[in-house]
Parts: structure tokens; sequence; C-alpha cells
């Protein structure tokens, strides 16, 4: 998660002096900004929607199976083995006709396609073609919602550690450098090498398998608990194991990119200065070493935010977490295309949001940074 | 070179890298020796071999070795037949064509938990009548205990769990427990077991052989699986797979990459301009989500998911960071030279360009094959591994799936897990070490 990125945006860039007025210059920036994201989101939601249909090749699979699906229960149902074999025949064909108009399969891909598109860029999500939510609605934005909680508490809780954690610690290293714990974070960094789901099957064997203090999967005991304190235990318990998992993969790697980060930053030459001149080194660190590293520093948090929304598919998958991640997955297998639609276009539109508001972002924090400056 | 040459002895100052390295060279040579002595094709046979490819081995079975760590000892499984004389045979003629066969096989058996099961596979050469089996079991306190009669037909299976009558005879309902027990006490006998087994061929010409096929509870140095696959066949050549997959994915993302890069800046304008956009586009595409997809609706096939796995990750935020080198390296005085002397644009993108890249190039690579080794094998968890190739995610997957965690076949687990870990983290270190040598900026810090 913790990606650094040492150059802000390219359309960012350093003050000059110009004459224009600052208000037309930022319009004009914005404008043409909004637009190049415009197209980009237009873009990627229209190749998630056309490699979501394979090209046409998801349709054949989808008319066979209906035509299977149809052909079996006018087979199997006793009332209608009395008919002509000329009549089945006929109702077998008005029952596919039916049923792939109802799942849009009528009209041709192309057209079809940019239905999708546009029910998408103005979220209007749309009915799943096959998931249903717990409730037992079919409104895809529904079936997001239902699950959005338990994703937004599993890897809210684990990101939001990790990153205060991993800031906080690197600044300590940073002070330290060459020290002990310095030197035992540079040697466990490649540990991150390994994907969270990885150290999550390693986690259950030891907790749930040979210590069994710790439940297996899942998000809640069955039944779960009415009373709302216990039912939170419940929860939590059963969060542990994923959530550490997630924090573990991505812990040193993440204190060892801020360290290195923080420590390229204090041996800039002013920063020496600042120390010369006798300042506290609280001082020191705070206005000379953070206030320049902000700006990486926010852009790895936005990233991290719209990361919550993805969730993560296979941690989700194996510590069976009834969360976004593990949706989108089974979607795929029942190929569900607006539930996959659905979550592309707001991950997208969460994307092109962040990119678009960091660019303000790093003109607030960033002096030297003026919006659309040329 | 000479400065290439310095690096690399620079490299062995790092323990870890010295370690990457072991790791590396150890991996080649696993890999190398699985493709010599497990061709490919052999490879794809034993591991989509069902039951007839397999039925000598336990289900379920760890490997021998953990009886060096447990303190109940648990019994090996083998087999052994009569055509390759691991059970000795006599046939003595008798009267009008008729002979008798008898075949007797004794092992010691000095483990605490009972075997799976005992099965004797018969195959028996006669035109009309069929040949007439008798066998007989005999105990370590001297008991002799008869375990069925049989006509058999020309291949015939018999599995003594399976003995109805068996099990009256016993009185238990597990035959091969009480076959191994002290009647009085009912606790395991250990000692010395004998089978011992007589035909009746009733035709000239006629001939009994047979296997005796012992599923104990460990087996060979890896285990078995659900199918009762042998895991060392998967655990080998998960090697040469993990290494194709991570070094292609890896080496095809990072050169594409470097090279679109050079490109782009080298002749700016509309090119930089659409490689930027793609870049953009590529992150609002859902990275894991189309792996699925095409696994799903299209191919598992182990290459169609790499080529997808190249495309996809070669704009992603590397190629900026690329871009931002190259734009300096583009602004030096010897691209100017080159250009002065009327270099032609190949010729600078190529030569002079991208060589300067190397060094930014390589720690990269190493870096990123353990990422593309664990994609690999998350797709296979995920139940999208190819469906022929035999790879270390796959067994986590048949593991995961069989419910090893909650059964307690925990080798089963663990073996590709400590291979893909140590896979990872030696190229991890490898690549980390190669960073600070790299890229000296980092080496203070």
């Amino acid at each position: 998660m913790a990606v650094i990125t040492h150059t802000p945006s390219g359309n960012v860039e350093v003050k000059k002096p110009r004459s224009n007025s600052t208000l037309l210059r930022v319009s004009r920036y914005v404008t043409r900004r909004l637009l190049v994201l415009g197209v980009t989101v237009v873009v990627g939601v229209y190749l998630t929607i056309m490699i979501a249909n394979m090209g046409g090749h998801v349709d054949t699979i989808m008319r066979n199976e209906i035509a299977d699906r149809i052909t079996q229960s006018i087979a199997a149902n006793p009332a209608m083995q009395q008919m002509a074999p000329e009549v089945r025949r006929t109702l077998i064909q008005e029952r596919i006709a039916a049923e792939e108009k109802r799942l849009g399969l009528d009209t041709p891909l192309a057209i079809r396609s940019f239905r999708y598109l546009s029910n998408a860029l103005t979220l209007r999500l749309g009915r799943a073609i096959n998931m249903t939510s717990d409730a037992g609605s079919k409104q895809v934005r529904l079936i997001l919602l239902e699950r959005l909680p338990a994703t937004l508490l599993l890897m809210g809780v684990s990101q939001l550690f990790l990153f205060f954690s991993s800031v906080f610690l690197a600044l300590n290293l940073s002070r330290h450098y060459g020290n002990f714990w310095d030197k035992a974070v540079v040697a466990l960094s490649p540990t991150s090498a390994v994907p969270p789901w990885f150290y999550g099957i390693f986690m259950i064997l030891i907790f749930a398998g040979i210590f069994k203090i710790l439940p297996f999967g899942g998000m809640v005991d069955s039944p779960p608990p009415s009373n709302p304190v216990d039912y939170a235990l419940n929860v939590l318990k059963h969060m542990l194991l994923p959530a550490f998992s997630l924090v573990l993969s991505s812990f040193f790697l993440s204190i060892y990119n801020y360290r290195t980060f923080f420590l390229i930053y204090s041996s800039e030459d002013y920063v020496e200065m600042a120390k010369a001149k006798g300042l506290p080194p609280g001082d020191v660190e705070r206005n000379y070493i953070l206030r320049p590293t902000l700006p990486t520093i926010i852009t790895n948090f936005a990233f991290l935010l719209i990361g919550l929304w993805t969730g993560a598919t296979i941690t989700e998958t194996v510590f069976l977490w009834p969360g976004l991640g593990r949706t989108l997955y089974h979607a795929i297998g029942l190929y569900d295309i607006p539930v996959i639609v659905g979550s592309t276009i707001i991950n997208a539109y969460l994307l092109a949001m962040t990119v678009f508001l960091l660019d303000f972002i790093y003109a607030l924090v960033d002096p030297r940074v003026k919006v659309g400056g040329n | 070179m000479n400065a290439m040459k310095n690096s690399l002895k620079r490299l062995f100052v790092y323990p870890s890298a010295v370690m990457g390295i072991v790791v590396a060279l150890t991996l080649v040579v696993v890999a190398v020796y699985a493709m010599v002595t497990i061709p490919y094709d052999e490879a794809i046979r034993l591991w989509r071999g069902g039951e007839e490819v397999w039925y000598q081995n336990p289900k379920f079975a760890p490997p021998a070795w953990i009886n060096l760590f447990t303190s109940k000892k648990y019994s090996e499984s083998f087999s052994v037949r009569t055509t390759d004389g691991s059970i000795l045979k006599e046939v003595t003629p008798g009267e009008e064509g008729t002979s008798t066969m008898s075949a007797s096989y004794t092992f010691d058996f000095f483990y605490d938990v009972y075997p799976q099961e005992m099965i004797l596979y018969f195959t028996a050469k006669f035109s009309e009548k069929q040949p007439f089996i008798s066998m007989e079991w005999l105990t370590p306190d001297g008991r002799k205990i008869r375990i069925a009669n049989l006509a058999i037909a020309p291949k015939q299976t018999y599995r003594l769990s399976q003995d109805e009558k068996l099990k009256t005879r016993l009185k238990s309902e597990d035959v091969i427990p009480a076959l191994f027990s002290d009647p009085e006490t009912g606790e395991l006998l250990k000692g010395q077991y004998q089978l011992l087994i007589t035909g009746a061929m009733f035709e000239p010409g006629s001939d009994i052989d047979v296997e005796f096929v012992f599923h104990g509870q460990v087996y060979g140095i890896a285990g078995t699986d659900q199918s009762r696959r042998d895991l060392i066949v998967p655990l080998l050549w998960g090697a040469p797979v993990a290494l194709a997959f991570g070094l292609i994915a890896s080496l095809g993302t990072s050169v594409l990459t470097m090279v679109i890069a050079a490109v782009g800046t080298w002749y700016g304008g509309w090119v930089d301009e659409l490689i930027q956009r793609i870049t953009e586009v590529n992150l609002v595409l859902p990275f894991l989500s189309i792996l699925i997809m095409i696994g799903t609706f299209f191919s598992r096939s182990i290459w169609v998911i790499l080529g997808a796995t190249i495309l996809l990750s070669i704009f992603t935020g590397s190629i900026k960071a690329y871009r931002a080198v190259f734009m300096q390296v583009k602004e030096s005085m010897y691209i100017e030279a080159a250009r002065a002397y009327g270099a032609s644009s190949n010729r600078i993108v190529f030569v002079y360009l991208i060589p300067r890249m190397i060094p930014l190039l390589i720690p990269g690579l190493v870096s990123a094959v353990p990422t593309f080794v664990f994609l690999e094998a998350s797709l296979a968890v995920l139940g999208l591994g190819d469906p022929v190739l035999p790879t270390w995610g796959k067994i986590i997957e048949d593991a995961n799936s069989n419910g090893a965690l909650y059964r307690g076949y925990y080798y089963w687990i663990l073996e590709p897990a400590v291979l893909l870990m140590i896979t990872g983290l030696g190229f991890a270190m490898l690549g980390f070490a190669l960073d600070r040598i790299f890229n000296p900026k980092l080496r203070d810090a």
C-alpha cells in the first residue's frame, strides 16, 4: 500500500512568474484536467465492460446456459409433457427469447456495451443478472452496500493502523539511523514480498489449527450473539487474523520506505543549516523534514483510502470474510457484468476524484507548487 | 563493464544478497533436476493421473520424515509384486494340467499407528476355469488368520478392509486394526507379520500374479494428496513453473516498460502524451479482476495469464519513474554529442538511452519476481490455476479446498508454502541488495 512517489503529478509544476490572473489560470487548468480525467474514466470503464464480455464470448456462454436451463425445466415439467412436440418447441423458443430479452441479450453487444457505459457513468448501477444480496435484493447498489461495511471494517482498521504506525515508527527510526531496530527493519523489509493471504494461511494454521484459540474464518459466529457488546467482541475475534495478516504483509517495507524517504529529506542542506543555527530538534523535524514530505504522505494516504473500496479479494476469500473483494470474485464467477462494472465505476470515480483533488492539496501544503502553473 | 564487475563484487558484502543468490541458484538446480528426471509429458501424466497411476499410494499421507519428530511412529507405505521378484512365487505342477502357486511376504511392523489399508491386485491368465486363491495372515504372536478364499477374474482387486465376511470372522468393523492387534487386549501388536497366498490353477498355461499394496500412514519425502498423488512431482515441477512465470513476467514487464518509456521520452509530443494517457487508463482498470475474468471466461492457461499480466503491468507507475530519469538523461552531454555526429533516433534510444537505465532496471526486475510468483499462486488459490501444469499454488488450492487446515494435514499446505516463501524472500533480498548497490543514494540511508 505504501507506494512512495517522489514526484507529484506532472501537471503541477514549480511556480514561475506569470501575468495571467489566478482565477483564469486555475479554471483553465480545472477544465483541462476534468476533461482528461473524464475521458480516462470513460475509456477505462468501457474497456472493463468489453473485457467483462470478452468481446461477446460471455454472451455465447450465457445463451447456451439459458437454452439449457429452459429446455430442461420444460422437459422436467410433467404438465408440459402432454403437449405436442411442435407446441413445446415454440414454447421453449418463446421462453428463451423472453429470458434473453430480460438479460438484454437481444440487443447486439456494440449497442449494449454503450448502454452499460452510460448507465455506469450516471451511477445507475441497475440490477444484477444472477446475484442477490443476502437480504434478497437484485439491486447492484444494495448488493455492494451490503458488503461495504465488512470490507471497510477490515481494510479500514488494518490499513489505517498500518499507515499511522509505519509513519510514526519510520520517523523514530530515521532519528536513530543505524541502531539495532533500524537494521532489523531493513533486514525484515523483504518479508513484504509475501502477499497477505499467504501470511493468512500460516496464521490460520497456527492460531486456528494448532492452538484453536481463534476462528478459521468468517465474520461472526453462527448464530451471532444477540447482545451488541458480545457481537462486537465476536467480530473482533474473527477480524484479528485477517487484519494482522494484512498489516504484517506490508509492515516492514512500509516502515523501510518511509524511513529511507525521511532520511533523504533530512540530509538536505537546509536541514543541516537549521541544525547549525541551533534550532531545537523537534522544530527541525516538523518544519524542515516533515513539511516537504507532506505531499507524498498525503498522496499515499489518499490512495490508501481508495484501496479500502476494492477490498482484498484473496485475503477475504481465504478468511471467508464477506467483503466486497469476495463479492466481486463471485460476480465474475456468475458472469454478473452489472456487479463487475458497478464496482469498477465506483473505483474509477474515486480514483479520478482523488487524483484531481490531490493537485489542489499539493498547492495548499507546498507553497512552491501552484495549481496549473506553467 | 568494469562498473558492473565492481557492483557484483560489492554484492557479496551483503549477507542477504548471498542468501538470495543461493536461493536463486538452488531453484535453478531444482528446476533443471525436475525437468531432467521427470520430463514434461511424464510430469503431466503423473499430475493428471488418477487411481490407475497412483493406486499404490495412501491418501492424505504426510511425508515419512515426520516420524523423526513424532513420539508415535506412523507406518510407511510400500508395495511388492511377484512380477519383479519382490514377492517370491513358487509354482508346482500337479496332475492333469493343474498347478498350485504359493507366495508369501514377510514384513516388520514396528509402528504405533495402524496402516490405512491393504490391497491385493491379482492378474490371472486362464481360458475357462477361474483359478482359486486363499489368503492367510500370520501374526507375531503366532496366530494364523484365514483372510479369504475366492475365485479370481483376469483382473481382480481385493481390499481387506471392505471384506464383510472377514469383518464377521474378526468380530470387528475395522479389519485393519483387528489384523494388527492382540485380540485379548485390543492393543497394537508390533513384530513380524506374514501374508501367505496360495492359488490353485486348473488349466495348463494358467498363471497368477499378485501385487500387495500396503497403504501406511506416511509416504515418501513429500506425502500424498486427496487423489493419492505423490506431492514430490508438483513440488519439483513447481520450481521451473514458478521460475519461468516469475522471470518471464518480470523481465517482459520491466524491459517493455523501459523501452516504451525511452521511446516516449525521446520522441515526445503525441507519443509521450499517448503513453501517459494509457497509463492513466490502466490505473482505472481493475488488475486482479481482469485476470480473474480472463481466467474464468477465456482461458486458464498459464501462458495466457502471463501475457495478460505483462500487458497490464507495463503501463503503471514505473513507466513514470523511468520517464523522469530519461528526461534527465536526454539532456546530458553525450546524447547531444551523439546527435551532433548524426546518430539516428533508433540508435540513440537503444544504444545510448536504454543502457544507461540498466542499473535501475536490474534491481527492479529482481524485486518484481516474487510479486509474479505469488500472483500465479494467488490465482491458483482462487481456483484459476493452470488446469494442466503442476504448480505450488495448485497444491495449496487442492489442500485448501480439501480442508487441510481444518483436518490437520499441515504438511500439505506447509510444503508448497515454504517453497514459495523461500523463493519470494530469496529474490526479494537479492533485489534489495542490488537496489542499494546500483542506487547509491539509498546505500547510506
